[in-house]
């Protein structure tokens, strides 16, 4: 599982991290992003949805919030 | 040509785009969607500061926008790149510090790469001749298929019936007479065709695309490059110019007041890059100081920000300032709220 940190950026940034991320990782990968902008929330379930990924997970911890996601095809 | 033709639109999260892609989707055009962060953007992290906004769904237009039509949504960072179309705009500005015309030129010319490494045929945007002052003129359109590059690649679905014959259009990849020409500042049309076309949720960004067209933002803007004696930024200065009171009260500092508790949360996050301060015998909002300020800066600075605070009406107020991780407290009259010059607000 890869991991990436989009701590202390604001939306869109943690977006545009995650889509370069997933841009270098296969089909069945997972990637896990921490995020503290609440707009995540909202805007990297979307991001998944328009381009074929899976939110697996998503939590919170203290002021972070964690998701995991599975790479589509 | 292959089985069908492909083409990158500008997704601004604005209804015009929105509808731009859509009369290539009916087309039976292949379409997928392009947006660019400026890092001046008004978009989600505007809405999910400010308290009073909490209200406002904090989606991102442009993924909203994408996900309606169903097309892919690339997401560009240019944050670096724009700096010199802000700071040198080779076309001047617009009633603001918007470089309309050549942030066009530039994301256009950004498409065009695009259009290039990825197999695409075109471009499209959702500009209208005559709807925007700078960008979207009869005289400013070729400018920007010209300077971009993308020369007769661009096609603006709702206006191109007013503009010569496009690529895509003379290899018949789109049909001309299901293109339209709207024309001029009213919006009646588009929303016209958006009623039609079932299109009832969409933004209505009031000014435009960008904090660029903000009268009280370019002021903010122009004073801090006045400051600092270069016309330069880095990220987190654009930011905190979109965030609380910006008050100068001499040449070499200025305060940043949090105006409500959303926007001491989010300054709370620059704290460690500035001298900051807040007040201890009252309830009163985080400030910081960019710049330089002296012994006696300090202290005026702290009088402000006590005149911020829930202890304005009172004698003495006490006010924490940390400076380099060290930090001291003073007590001071807060500054008469009528005696604040209005040049000092910027
Ligand atoms: S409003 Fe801002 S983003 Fe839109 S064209 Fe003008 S400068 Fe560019």
């Amino acid at each position: 599982m890869e991991t990436l940190d989009a701590r202390q950026l604001l939306c869109p940034l943690p977006v545009i991290r995650v889509q370069d991320r997933v841009k270098t990782m296969q089909p069945g990968e997972t990637l896990e992003v921490t995020c503290t902008d609440p707009g995540t929330r909202h805007d990297i379930p979307a991001w998944c949805r328009i381009h074929g990924h899976r939110i697996i997970n998503c939590w919170d911890e203290n002021t972070e919030i964690v998701f995991r996601l599975e790479v589509g095809a | 040509m292959q089985e069908k033709p492909k083409a990158v639109a500008l997704i601004s999260g604005g209804l015009d785009s929105m509808l731009a892609a859509k009369i290539m989707q009916q087309q039976g055009v292949h379409v997928e969607g392009i947006n660019f962060y400026t890092g001046f953007c008004v978009e989600g992290h505007t809405h999910a500061i400010r308290k009073k906004d909490k209200a406002k769904p904090k989606r991102n237009n442009a993924l909203w926008v994408a996900e309606q039509l169903g097309i892919k949504l690339h997401i560009i960072d240019i944050i670096e790149e724009y700096k010199r179309i802000v700071i040198n705009p080779q076309h001047g500005y617009g009633a603001n510090l918007n470089p309309c015309l050549d942030c066009k030129i530039f994301m256009v010319g950004k498409a065009k790469e695009w259009v290039a490494e990825n197999g695409f045929d075109f471009i499209i945007t959702g500009e209208v001749i005559g709807q925007r002052p700078m960008s979207q003129r009869k005289d400013t359109m070729p400018v920007i298929a010209r300077e971009s590059g993308a020369d007769d690649r661009l096609l603006r679905p709702l206006c191109a019936r007013n503009l010569p014959p496009t690529l895509p259009e003379r290899e018949g990849w789109v049909d001309r007479d299901r293109l339209y020409g709207f024309s001029g500042r009213s919006r009646k049309p588009q929303i016209a065709m958006a009623k039609k076309l079932g299109i009832e949720d969409y933004a209505q960004p009031a000014g435009g695309c960008c904090f660029l067209t903000d009268q009280s933002y370019s002021r903010k803007l122009a004073d801090l490059w006045q400051a600092r004696g270069e016309r330069d930024y880095e990220l987190d200065d654009i930011m905190l110019l979109k965030i609380g009171r910006h008050i100068r009260p001499r040449p070499n500092f200025k305060m940043i007041v949090a105006r409500e508790e959303g926007e001491s949360r989010f300054l709370q996050g620059y704290k460690k890059s500035f001298v900051h301060m807040l007040p201890v015998s009252h309830r009163g909002p985080l400030v910081l100081i960019d710049g330089d300020p002296g012994e006696q800066d300090l202290l005026l600075a702290a009088r402000l920000a006590a005149r911020y605070c829930q202890g304005r009406d009172a004698e003495q107020v006490e006010i924490s300032i940390v400076r380099d991780k060290n930090q001291e407290q003073v007590s001071v009259a807060p500054f008469p709220a009528h005696e604040i010059p209005e040049e000092w607000l910027i």
